[in-house]
């Protein structure tokens, strides 16, 4: 489990790493310790999988990456452990998750695909159906239009980061 | 941006080292001096390119909740409702999208019944129904994308 002094440092990071030459040590001035002890906390961290990853976090549509879809379907409830375990081995799909069904949105497997341009993307959505045997269920495609909000969560207390969407 | 940056960018979407000397590490790594990429990797940021740099925190482990919701905006309230949803901090995405159900966001909060709390403010705000749909599982996330 984390302690108080964990929890200090994951609030001190969750902003950004600073960017310079010792940067576990300015942190470590930040929470008054020593450069040592926050390379120990954050590599237990990390290895515990709070952390799941130090790195950037890049602007997709930055890199050019402006058609990113969601596809929803609607599977049958017995299949799904297989079929999501058959999409995510896919290089192309960037997300895949089992959500509840709403009422009036039976969909309850979803993947993202984020791909440079549109018609690039339906065809990799294309290859996903035949190779996984998807195309006798309902389905959407949700392509982004407009991004208006993306950051990593902040929060007083520790603290989940976001993988952007 | 030109291939070092490409370099860099690939580089630090699979982790970036815990030691003293991490960004001396990872330059060696792309054949770039300490000096280079730290000037470089500030430039990123600074113009954009990266939102942030820094841990990906496992939410459920922390104790905190995320969900993804969305609602069907009517079309000439769209901006309004933009508005209303972008305004709570425990929104951290919003992205428009092509179908009826037309805005769609995820909520992240310290604890599961903030969630609710959050979803029922915004029904109440926007006189909408959120459809709540956190996940039961995660088959995979690996957003890294090639520069």
């Amino acid at each position: 489990m984390i302690d108080s002094r964990d929890r200090q440092l994951l609030e001190h990071i969750q902003l950004g790493l600073p960017i310079c030459a010792r940067p576990y040590a300015e942190i470590g001035q930040l929470c008054d310790m020593p450069e040592a002890e926050v390379i120990e906390r954050l590599t237990r961290l990390k290895q515990q999988g709070l952390i799941k990853r130090m790195g950037v976090i890049v602007k997709h549509r930055q890199l050019g990456y402006r058609a990113n879809a969601m596809i929803v379907w609607n599977v049958p409830d017995h299949l799904i452990k297989q079929l999501g375990g058959h999409i995510s081995r896919f290089s192309f799909v960037t997300l895949c998750y089992q959500r509840p069904r709403q009422p009036e949105w039976p969909y309850n497997l979803y993947c993202m695909i984020h791909g440079k341009d549109k018609a690039t993307v339906l065809k990799q959505l294309e290859q996903l159906v035949d190779a996984c045997g998807l195309s006798g269920f309902d389905k959407e495609i949700l392509f982004s239009k407009r991004c208006f909000k993306q950051r990593g969560a902040i929060y007083k207390n520790p603290t989940p980061a976001l993988a952007d969407g | 941006m030109d291939e070092i940056d490409k370099k860099i960018i690939n580089a630090l979407q699979n982790g970036f080292p815990i030691c003293d000397a991490p960004y001396r590490q990872v330059a060696v790594q792309l054949g770039l001096t300490e000096q280079e990429l730290i000037a470089r990797l500030k430039a990123l940021l600074d113009n954009g390119v990266l939102t942030r740099f820094g841990p990906l925190y496992n939410a459920e482990q922390m104790g905190g909740a995320l969900t993804l919701a969305a609602v069907k905006a009517p079309q000439q309230r769209f901006d309004e409702i933009t508005e209303i949803i972008n305004s709570f901090p425990e929104v951290a995405h919003n992205y428009a999208r092509s179908h009826e159900l037309n805005m769609w966001f995820v909520i992240a909060t310290e604890t599961p019944e903030q969630i609710r709390q959050t979803v029922s403010a915004i029904e109440q705000q926007t006189g909408l129904t959120v459809y709540n749909m956190p996940k039961n599982k995660e088959y995979f996330v690996n957003l890294k994308l090639e520069a």
